[in-house]
Formats: C-alpha cells, sequence, structure tokens
C-alpha cells in the first residue's frame, strides 16, 4: 500500500501541481483554529464545555464538508439550508450522488486535507466495515434513541429509515397493491429500480422485498432474482435509472425505492402513489457517523447534535423518512403530527436483514444478477 | 530523458501500479484471488460484451469513416464542403459522454422527440425504445463518434495516395479494379489496420458514455470496475478492479500485438 501512495503521490504531484499546492494553505486554517485538538476527540458536547461552547468552535471553523447527500432524499437540501442559516456555517457539500462506499473512498483518499468529509451518511455493510474510520460522539439525545439503532459508544447511530415501497404515477398505470401486480401487462416498460442492485443499497433491498413477497427471506434473495428475471422477460422492466427528473418528465412511471424518496414525489405529483407491499415489508435504516479525521471536528458534532435534536428529526419526518427519535418524540409530544400521520401505512411485519444475512444476500446477488437481467 | 521521464510518469508507473494492486490483497499480501476472479461468469460476461461491442462498433466506423473519407478527399482542401466535413468531423469525434447519450436519450429514448413523433404519426408504441439503453444502444451511439474519428486520422492516409500512381498503372494498361486491388488497397492496409486499432481502443476504453446512457444490465468492463470501486452492497472489491483494468490493458496488448504481426505480415513486400 505504501508503495502505492507514493506512486499516486509522485504522478499527483507531476500532473497537477496545481491542485496539489492547495493543501498547505487550508490546513493551516484548520490547526489554527483553537478548539480543533480539543473537539476531534470529544465524545459528547459536555467534553467541550457545553453547546454554546460546541457552536462557537464550529463557527470558528465556519465550514461543514457533507458528500453523498441528496437534495432530494430525505429533505437533505432543507436541512443542509436550515443548518446554515441556524448556525452560519457553511456546508460543502460533495457529489450529492455518490454512493455510501464513495464516502469511505473519499474519506481515505483525502484524509488530511480540508476537503475531506467531516461526517458520513452510510448504508448497514459500508458502515459496520468502516467503524475504524468514525469518531464516537454521543448527542445530547443520545438516550432517545432505542439501543438496536446505535453502538453503545456512539461510534455509529442509526438516523432515519424507512420501508421498501413501490411508488407508481395511478394516471398512467393500474392501482398496485402487490410486487406480483408490477408482471401485469398494463406495466410494459415501466418498472423501474433505484441502482443497480450489486452496487447501490436501495436497489439491492428492493430486490429484497421482491423476494419477501415471493416466498424468499432475509436468508435467501434468489426467488428476488427470479422475480426481476420474469419482469425482465415480460419487457416490464425498464433499465432507467429513476430520478426526480425522470419521475416527473414521465419516463419512470413505477419506482420501486424507499418510500421517503417516493413520498417526496407525491408532493409535486398529485397522482403519484406510494404503497409498502403488505407480504413483503423490508425496513432499512442509514448510518450517522463523524470521520475520526474530520478537517472540521467541532462543526461535525454540531451537525450531529442538530440531526438528533428535534428540528432535524421533524425535518427529516417531512421528507417522509422516519426519524430513529420518532417515538420518544411522540411521547413526548414534540414530534409534526401531521406529518407523522401523513408517512404510507405498513401492515405486517418488518424484517430488517442482519449485517450477516445482507452479506451473504450481497455474494449471492453478484453471481446471479447480470445473469437474470443481462 | 525527457520524453522517458514522461512515458515513465504517465505509462509505465500507472501501469505498474495496476499490475501490483491485482495480485495484491486487501491487506496488501499477494494473492491470485483476484486473478481468479476473472474467471467468474459475470466479469467473463462482461469481457465478452465488451469486446463485442467494441468490434462492432470499430467495424462500422472504420468502414463508414474510411468511405467517408473516401468520397472527400478528392476535393480540393479549400472546398467549402470538405472543410465542412473535417470541421464536423473534429468536433464529432470528441463529442462522446454525457452530451452524446443524453443527446440519444432525448432523441429516441422514452419520452424522447423521435419516439413521440413516430407514436404520433405512425402509430408505434410510445413506450419507448429500450434497446438504446442496452448493447445495441450502446454500438449505435459509439458509431457516432467511431466514423468521425475515423474520418480524421484515415484522411492524411488517403492524400498521401499520389495520383500520379494511379496514372501511372493506368498508363501500364492496368484497369481501375487492378489499380485498387493490387495498388491501392495494399499500400492503404497498414493505414487503415491502424486506424482502426486506435478505433478498438477509444471503444474498448470509453466510460463516460456508457456510463450515462445503461443503468440496469448490458455490463461492460469499465462499468464493472466502476462497480467493483464504489459498491455500496458487495465490499472489498477494489483490488478487484485493478485485476479488471489489468485485464483491459492485456486485451489491448494482444489487439496491438496482433496488428504489429498483421503489420508485418502485409507489408513485407513493400519498399
Amino acid at each position: 500500500m505504501k508503495v502505492k501512495n507514493m506512486f499516486t503521490t509522485l504522478v499527483a504531484l507531476a500532473a497537477t501541481a496545481s491542485v496539489a499546492a492547495c493543501g498547505p494553505p487550508s490546513n493551516d486554517s484548520s490547526s489554527s483554529s483553537g478548539g480543533g485538538s480539543d473537539a476531534k476527540t470529544a465524545t459528547s458536547a459536555a467534553d467541550l464545555g457545553g453547546m454554546d461552547a460546541l457552536v462557537k468552535a464550529a463557527q470558528k471553523e465556519g465550514e461543514l464538508n457533507v458528500i453523498a447527500l441528496p437534495p432530494d432524499w430525505a429533505n437533505y437540501g432543507t436541512i443542509i439550508k436550515t443548518f446554515e442559516d441556524k448556525y452560519k456555517i457553511k456546508v460543502n457539500s460533495d457529489q450529492p450522488d455518490g454512493t455510501s462506499q464513495d464516502e469511505v473512498n473519499a474519506a481515505t483518499q483525502l484524509k488530511g486535507s480540508d476537503r475531506a468529509p467531516d461526517v458520513f451518511d452510510v448504508g448497514q455493510s459500508v458502515a459496520l466495515a468502516n467503524t475504524d474510520l468514525f469518531a464516537p460522539y454521543q448527542v445530547a439525545t443520545f438516550g432517545d434513541i432505542p439501543s438496536q439503532f446505535k453502538d453503545p459508544k456512539g461510534t455509529w447511530v442509526n438516523d432515519y429509515g424507512g420501508y421498501m415501497s413501490i411508488g407508481y404515477d395511478s394516471s398512467k398505470v393500474p392501482d398496485v397493491t402487490s410486487v406480483q401486480d408490477l408482471l401485469g401487462p398494463g406495466f410494459k416498460g415501466k418498472v423501474a429500480l433505484n441502482g443497480v442492485p450489486t452496487e447501490a443499497g436501495a436497489g439491492f433491498s428492493g430486490v429484497v422485498m421482491a423476494s419477501l413477497a415471493n416466498g424468499g427471506s432475509a436468508d435467501d434473495i434468489n426467488p428476488g432474482v427470479e422475480f426481476f428475471k420474469k419482469l425482465n422477460d415480460a419487457g416490464n422492466f425498464l433499465p432507467v435509472d429513476p430520478t426526480s427528473a425522470t419521475i416527473e418528465s414521465g419516463q419512470t412511471p413505477v419506482v420501486i425505492d424507499w418510500d421517503y424518496l417516493n413520498a417526496a414525489e407525491s408532493a409535486k405529483i398529485p397522482s403519484w402513489k406510494v404503497v409498502v407491499p403488505q407480504n413483503a415489508v423490508l425496513a432499512g435504516y442509514y448510518f450517522q457517523a463523524i470521520n475520526k479525521d474530520a478537517p472540521h471536528p467541532a462543526a461535525a458534532r454540531l451537525w450531529e447534535e442538530f440531526l438528533y435534536s428535534d428540528a432535524g428529526q421533524n425535518l427529516w419526518l417531512a421528507g417522509g423518512a422516519r426519524p430513529v427519535r420518532a417515538d420518544a418524540m411522540v411521547k413526548a409530544g414534540t414530534i409534526d403530527q401531521a406529518k407523522y400521520g401523513a408517512l404510507p401505512k405498513v401492515t405486517g411485519t418488518p424484517v430488517i436483514p442482519t449485517n450477516e444475512q445482507t452479506t451473504k444476500m450481497a455474494a449471492d446477488l453478484a453471481d446471479t444478477w447480470t445473469k437474470a437481467v443481462g | 530523458m525527457p520524453f522517458l521521464a514522461y512515458v515513465a510518469i504517465f505509462l509505465v508507473i500507472p501501469i505498474v501500479t495496476v499490475a501490483v494492486g491485482a495480485f495484491q490483497g486487501a491487506g496488501g499480501g499477494f494473492t491470485m484471488a483476484q486473478i481468479r476472479a476473472l474467471g467468474d461468469a459475470t466479469v467473463l460476461r462482461s469481457l465478452w460484451r465488451s469486446l463485442e461491442l467494441s468490434l462492432a462498433s470499430t467495424v462500422l466506423g472504420a468502414v463508414l469513416g474510411s468511405l467517408l473519407a473516401f468520397l472527400i478527399v478528392d476535393l480540393a482542401p479549400t472546398h467549402p464542403l470538405r472543410r465542412g466535413v473535417s470541421a464536423i468531423c473534429g468536433v464529432l469525434a470528441q463529442f462522446g459522454g454525457v452530451t452524446l447519450a443524453f443527446a440519444w436519450m432525448a432523441t429516441l429514448g422514452f419520452n424522447g422527440l423521435l419516439t413521440n413523433l413516430l407514436a404520433d404519426a405512425f402509430g408505434f408504441s410510445d413506450a419507448g425504445y429500450s434497446w438504446l439503453y442496452g448493447t445495441p444502444g450502446l454500438i449505435l451511439v459509439y458509431t457516432y463518434f467511431q466514423i468521425p474519428l475515423m474520418v480524421i486520422v484515415f484522411l492524411p492516409a488517403l492524400e498521401g495516395l499520389r495520383p500520379q500512381w494511379r496514372e501511372a498503372a493506368l498508363n501500364l494498361g492496368a484497369t481501375r479494379w487492378q489499380y485498387w486491388t493490387r495498388v491501392g488497397f495494399p499500400l492503404l492496409r497498414p493505414a487503415f489496420l491502424g486506424s482502426a486499432l486506435l478505433l478498438f481502443a477509444n471503444a474498448f476504453a470509453a466510460y463516460a458514455t456508457a456510463a450515462a446512457l445503461v443503468s440496469q444490465g448490458s455490463t461492460i468492463l469499465p462499468l464493472l470496475i466502476r462497480s467493483a470501486l464504489t459498491s455500496e452492497v458487495v465490499l472489498g472489491q477494489q483490488n478487484l478492479a485493478y485485476a479488471l483494468a489489468l485485464e483491459m490493458v492485456v486485451v489491448v496488448a494482444v489487439v496491438m500485438g496482433l496488428y504489429a504481426w498483421l503489420l508485418r505480415r502485409t507489408s513485407r513486400w513493400l519498399p
């Protein structure tokens, strides 16, 4: 590895001297900020002398680097803007459409530069495989978070979750109540999946959902692959990657995706409906963590405090996601009732695959997927 | 010396890095696991599809491009038509990537301009043409930048064919057919093959166009490398990406070897 890094540096130096030159001056700014070294090891706001001190230290840093947060994903556009306005801290949003692995790659490749990501929002398998990159931190509301949704030390904490769903434009296709409905003749060339399942977490979960609906389980993804093969053979599977743009222009009238992403489209297209199939309730949570080499350690910690505050949690809820503190907030009466009641209805027992199950299913899928839809 | 340094930095070091990475495990030790993984059905299918795509677009591009070059070569260099074609080819040869993919999607994709026109005028299905997002679509789209590239690289060779040679051949009693089969084609063959090789490498390594156009299925090798590097589902495949890159280097090397061999055979009698 050392050899490789030397080569990379050499090439980078020779080819893009200007980029390399950007490094040093900006490093100064983070090391000169007094709170920097304290914030790097702080495991709670109290370590820094309370919230006010944390805010002050973060404002001194002045910036926060986030990565792979699409503005239309779980309301992140508004969340970033609200954070900027509230604390007067500039948020640099890098690679908004990147994957979880891109986040980790960026952290490793940009380590030591001031452009490295400060915080992560990653899928389960990437989070659990990279815990050595994370700095443990407990937000003020840490106690509210159910224990199955956090690492005891706060190395990672689930932030928001949702259910796999089918979103569809009811003005273009018949009503959908189950996964099997999608094989019908009314869906020719209309069913899209968010991302290639061997690459993106959402696409992968879509196949798992199809598996649950077809007699599979969290241990067996093959019925899901079979389903997509049938869907492809019937000409119903659409090889387009759905985005807000494709949905609004009508290119992707049926989208298999997390319910909070599908629900966000209902606000723009009145005929867009979201259904969580009754016999295939698949739940998934994302993982929030702080980069242990964060160039803006205080801002990173303030961002976490903001996300897990009532305001931050309600902002996720407004984006259709289910915030991790929802139960505690319902009890305390601080949740946005209107938005909470508007979430898609879910009946049945949700399935949450463990990390081992996910790894095994992913390995199976890597072998079978391209054969099925290639 | 400057040339050697240049070659070392931009050619030798990257290739060595890739080759070393291909035999390195995640921990840094030596392993053959990634090389063995190249035999997986998924990888073989991608390799096959990449070759199919590169060959098809090369043959189409080389034949159509050389015909186009042949048609304009007899015009005076200042002729507006020739200048127009050259200029357009210069632009289109670089017109790959996202722009090109989007142009085709907007024309022939779902809800594309032509799709909707055809649906309105002839009652064709407005469901769109999903073949555009698969291998046939990639061949069509790649041909779009292969033909102009062929014109650019092949035109100088055609210009090198002096009219005096044809006049000499005709004076000696050769027919047009004899002139082309005995003189013209053999003279042009090395240039033609060389240009075709360039087209092949161009198509084989193209990434952005395919990445913008293809989302599900129809994985070609460059897309598989992306998948190995960025997948959040199957982790720890970074070194497989090195092995895949090495495989691509080897394929291009083999094609270049074949070209050199062909060249030696065909040009043996040439001065």
